[in-house]
C-alpha cells in the first residue's frame, strides 16, 4: 500500500515538475563484476556503482517532454534523428498512442531522442555492461545468470506478444528494487552496438563458439546463452534512428566522484 | 552417359555443401568454403525480360506453374509476423511466420529469374529475423543482408542458378529457436519450361514442436528450449498444426489425376519418413533435386531439405499422408489426407476400400478368411474380470494405435470411445463397426468424422473382451458384452 502511494505520489510529482524529477525514481546499484556474454567467455566485466531509474519512461512522462522540448515532437523530429516509426501510433504531436496506457513504457523512439530525454533531466542512458548487470538479477538473487527458472521466464517473455501495453512495474522487482528489466520492452542502451552480432547464427560461430559447440543436454548457463543471444541479436539489427514498437528506455546516473 | 556424369557430380555436389552445412552446425570449424563447381548451363547469363509480382501461396496452395514464360525480374514481398495460433484442439502457441503461415508462402520462381526479395518486419513483432534461401548462391543464403528489426524492412536481390525445391528459413540466433517457432518454407526454382504438367500440386511441410505442456494440455503453450535440445518433440506435424491437412481440410483429387506434392521439412530436428498409406510414387525428386527416383514406398525429407513426390491416383477413397516414423502420426500429428473421388476402378482395386487404411503394427492380421475364427474360443464363457483383462490387451494390441491410450480419439481423424455417445447409444452397431468394419460419415460427440475403420479380425471372444473393455472404461455405460451378442450381430450382417 505504502508503494503504491509512493509511486503515484512520484508520477504526480514528475508530471507537474517535470525537470526536477530526481533521486527518487532511482536506485543505487552497487558496482561489481560480472561476465556479461555468454557462459564460457572467460572476459569479466567491472561496472562501477551507479543510480538507476526503477521504471522505463512512460508515455506520460515523454509526453511532458514533449511539451517542453518541442522540437522532440513527432512533425517537428529529424529524420536524421528518427526513422518514420517515430511514436507511430500518437494521433498527434501531444496524443499518445491510445492502445497504451499513460503509465505504459514509451516506445517507438529513437536512440537519439532517449538520450536527449535522459540528457534533458541530468542523467543519461545506461551503458549495455550496466544494463545487463542488473537485468542478471532475479527477485532474490543478484545474480540469477544461472538459474534455470529465470532464464526459461526470460526466453518466455521475449516470446510474448505486446507486453509493451503493459503498465511499468508489472512485471517483477529485482534485488535491487527496479522493475521491468524482463517482460516489459527492450531497453535501448548508450553503446547497443558495440557487440558485433550481426543475428546471422552461422557468421556469429566466430563471435561465440560455444553456442554452436555445445554438446548434451541444455542447462542453466545454455538457457542464460540463449536469452543473452536473443538480446544481443535484437541490438545487433537497430541502428540509432530505429523507432520499435517493443523498444523503450530508463536513464541511468553516475555518482558524483 | 553424359546425362549419368552430371548426375553424378550433382550428387557429389550436393552431399559436399549437405556436409558443408552440417560441418557449420556441429563443428567449430567455420572457415570452410562452400564447392563451387561449374554449372550445368550457365544459369548466370540467361537474360532476364520484363518484370512480375510473385504470386505467393500459403500451404497447402502453391502459384500457378512458370510454365513456357522467360526468366524475369521476380519481385517477392513477404511479411513476417509473430501471432498466436491454434496447435491443436485448446491449444495455442505464438508461431513465428513468413507470411502468415507455417511453413511459410510457397515461392515459385525459375532457372535465371533475378529475385528482388522484400522482407518485412510487422511493428508488432518483437524480434529481429532474416531469411537463409538455401536456392540462394551466396554467403549465408541471403541471411546477412536481410538482417532486420522489428518495424522494418531489407529488400536484397539473387539470381536463381539451380532448380530445384529448396527450403528457406530463417537464421537468426537462436537459430533453432526460430525454426522450431515455425520460421521455414519453400521455394521451388523451376527449369526452363516448367516442370511436366500435372493435375494436382500441393505443398505439405513437416515439422516438429516442443511446447512447454505435454501433448495435448491446454492453453498457451510456450516454447521449451530444454526439450527442443533433446529432441523430445511434443507434436510433429504438416503445415504447422494437427488437423491442417484432415477432414475439411483434407487435400482432393480425382480418379485417374497425378498429384504432385512439394514435400519440405522444416524440422528443427527431425528426419522425415514420408509416406502415402494405400500409394506408390510414381517419381520422387530426390531431396528436392534433379536425380529422379521411381516407384518409391517411402521418401526421407531431411531436417532443411526437401521432396517433391508424384503419383497417379487410380482408386477413390482416403490417402493418408504420414510420417512412417509412425508414433508421430498416430500420437503426435504428422497426418494428413488426401480425399480422391470418381468411379471405383475394379482392375486395380478390388473389395471393399482398404486404400487409406492404416494397419498398426502388432495389430491382429487382417484379411484372414472369416470362416474358422468365428467359433475356434472355447465354449466357457469368462468372467468380467476376464473379459477387462483379455479386452485390454487386444485394445493395446488392436485399437489404441487409432482410438489412443485413453480412447480420446484424434481430431478429425479417429473417433473418441471414451465417453462417446455413438458408442454408449448402440451396443449391436458398435460390435458391427468392430466386425464388419465402418466408412462413412458418423457424427461422435457432436464432431463428424469421414473415415475408414478397417474390419478388426478378433475371434467373438476378442470382440465380446474389448467391446466390454471399452465400456466398462473412460466413463461409458459399463454395458457388459456376451461372446452371443458378438456372434449375433457377425450373422445378421
Ligand atoms: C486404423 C485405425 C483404426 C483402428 C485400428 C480401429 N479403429 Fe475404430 N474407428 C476408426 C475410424 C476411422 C472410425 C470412424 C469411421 C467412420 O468415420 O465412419 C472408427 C470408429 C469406431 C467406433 C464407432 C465410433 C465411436 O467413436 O464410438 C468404435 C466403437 C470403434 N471404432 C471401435 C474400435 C475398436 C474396439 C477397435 C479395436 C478392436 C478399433 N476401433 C480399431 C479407426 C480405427
Ligand atoms: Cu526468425
Amino acid at each position: 500500500m505504502k508503494r503504491i502511494s509512493f509511486i503515484v505520489l512520484s508520477i504526480f510529482f514528475i508530471q507537474t515538475n517535470f525537470l526536477a524529477q530526481d533521486m527518487p525514481a532511482m536506485k543505487r546499484i552497487n558496482g561489481g563484476d560480472f561476465v556479461p556474454l555468454y557462459g564460457s567467455n572467460e572476459a569479466r566485466v567491472s561496472v562501477e556503482t551507479f543510480l538507476l531509474d526503477i521504471y522505463p519512461v512512460t508515455n506520460e512522462q515523454y509526453l511532458s517532454f514533449l511539451k517542453t522540448n518541442p522540437k522532440w515532437q513527432k512533425s517537428k523530429v529529424i529524420s536524421l534523428f528518427a526513422d518514420k516509426n517515430y511514436l507511430s501510433k500518437w494521433e498527434n504531436d501531444l496524443s499518445p498512442n491510445k492502445e497504451a496506457l499513460p503509465n505504459s513504457p514509451i516506445t517507438n523512439i529513437s536512440w537519439y531522442a532517449a538520450k536527449a530525454y535522459c540528457d534533458c533531466i541530468g542523467k543519461r542512458l545506461p551503458t549495455m555492461d550496466e544494463w545487463e548487470y542488473v537485468a542478471m538479477a532475479s527477485e532474490t538473487k543478484r545474480n540469477a545468470q544461472r538459474d534455470s527458472l529465470f532464464n526459461q521466464r526470460i526466453i518466455e517473455s521475449y516470446e510474448t506478444p505486446q507486453t509493451y501495453k503493459k503498465e511499468v512495474g508489472s512485471t517483477y522487482k529485482n534485488y535491487w528494487g527496479i522493475y521491468d528489466m524482463h517482460g516489459l520492452v527492450w531497453e535501448w542502451t548508450s553503446d547497443f552496438n558495440s557487440v558485433l552480432i550481426s543475428g546471422e547464427s552461422r557468421k556469429d560461430v566466430d563471435t561465440d563458439k560455444s553456442l554452436f559447440c555445445a554438446g548434451g543436454s541444455v542447462n542453466a548457463t545454455d538457457l542464460m546463452d540463449y536469452a543473452a543471444f536473443m538480446r544481443y541479436a535484437f541490438r545487433g539489427s537497430i541502428k540509432a534512428n530505429y523507432c520499435i514498437q517493443s523498444l523503450g528506455f530508463r536513464c541511468a546516473k553516475s555518482l558524483k566522484k | 552417359m553424359t546425362r549419368l556424369n552430371l548426375n553424378t557430380t550433382d550428387i557429389i555436389k550436393g552431399v559436399l555443401s549437405f556436409l558443408f552445412f552440417t560441418a557449420l552446425f556441429l563443428s567449430c570449424e567455420s572457415n570452410a568454403t562452400p564447392e563451387n563447381s561449374s554449372q550445368k548451363i550457365d544459369a548466370s547469363e540467361i537474360a532476364v525480360q520484363g518484370e512480375m509480382t510473385a504470386e505467393l501461396t500459403a500451404p497447402p496452395k502453391v502459384p500457378k506453374p512458370i510454365g513456357s514464360r522467360a526468366a524475369t525480374k521476380l519481385i517477392v514481398d513477404m511479411e513476417i509476423l509473430e501471432k498466436e495460433e491454434e496447435m491443436t484442439d485448446g491449444v495455442t502457441y505464438v508461431y513465428w511466420t513468413f507470411g502468415g503461415s507455417v511453413p511459410g508462402s510457397f515461392i515459385r520462381t525459375r532457372i535465371g529469374d533475378e529475385v528482388e526479395f522484400t522482407l518485412k518486419n510487422h511493428p508488432d513483432n518483437k524480434l529481429p529475423h532474416n531469411i537463409d534461401l538455401h536456392a540462394v548462391t551466396g554467403p549465408g543464403g541471403g541471411a546477412t543482408s536481410s538482417f532486420v528489426a522489428p518495424g522494418h524492412q531489407t529488400t536484397f536481390s539473387f539470381k536463381a542458378l539451380n532448380p530445384g525445391l529448396y527450403v528457406y528459413h530463417c537464421a537468426t540466433a537462436p537459430v533453432g529457436m526460430h525454426i522450431a517457432n515455425g520460421m521455414y518454407g519453400l521455394i521451388l526454382v523451376e527449369p526452363a519450361g516448367g516442370l511436366p504438367e500435372v493435375d494436382r500440386e500441393y505443398y505439405v511441410m513437416q515439422g516438429d514442436f516442443y511446447t512447454k505442456g505435454e501433448n495435448g494440455e491446454q492453453g498457451l503453450q510456450a516454447f521449451d528450449m530444454k526439450k527442443a535440445v533433446d529432441e523430445d518433440a511434443d507434436y510433429v506435424v504438416f503445415n504447422g498444426k494437427v488437423g491442417s491437412l484432415t477432414g475439411d481440410n483434407a487435400i482432393t483429387a480425382e480418379v485417374g489425376e497425378t498429384v504432385r506434392l512439394f514435400v519440405g521439412n522444416g524440422g528443427p530436428n527431425l528426419v522425415s519418413s514420408f509416406h502415402v498409406i494405400g500409394e506408390i510414387f510414381d517419381k520422387v525428386n530426390v531431396e528436392g533435386g534433379d536425380m529422379i527416383n521411381k516407384d518409391v514406398q517411402t521418401t526421407l525429407v531431411p531436417a532443411g531439405g526437401s521432396a517433391i513426390v508424384e503419383f497417379k491416383v487410380d482408386v477413390p477413397g482416403t490417402f493418408i499422408l504420414v510420417d512412417h516414423s509412425i508414433f508421430r502420426a498416430f500420437n503426435k500429428g504428422a497426418l494428413g489426407m488426401l480425399t480422391v473421388s470418381g468411379p471405383e476402378n475394379a482392375s486395380v482395386y478390388s473389395g471393399k476400400q482398404q486404400e487409406g487404411i492404416y494397419q498398426p503394427e502388432g495389430g491382429t492380421i487382417q484379411e484372414m478368411p472369416d470362416e474358422g475364427l468365428v467359433n475356434k474360443s472355447p465354449t466357457k464363457a469368462l468372467t468380467l474380470t476376464e473379459k477387462m483383462k483379455l479386452g485390454k490387451t487386444v485394445y493395446d494390441k488392436t485399437c489404441l494405435a487409432c482410438h489412443q491410450p485413453t480412447g480420446r480419439g484424434i481430431t478429425a481423424a479417429f473417433p473418441p470411445l471414451a465417453k462417446s455417445d455413438y458408442l454408449n447409444e448402440d451396443v449391436d452397431r458398435a460390435i458391427g463397426v468392430v466386425v464388419n468394419g465402418k466408412s462413412g460419415e458418423i457424427t461422435v460427440n457432436g464432431e463428424k468424422y469421414n473415415n475408414i475403420m478397417p474390419k478388426q479380425v478378433l475371434s467373438d471372444r476378442e470382440v465380446a473382451s474389448v467391446m466390454t473393455y471399452i465400456y466398462n472404461s473412460w466413463e461409458n455405460n459399463k454395458t457388459e458384452v456376451s461372446e452371443s451378442d458378438v456372434a449375433r450381430v457377425r450373422n445378421s450382417h
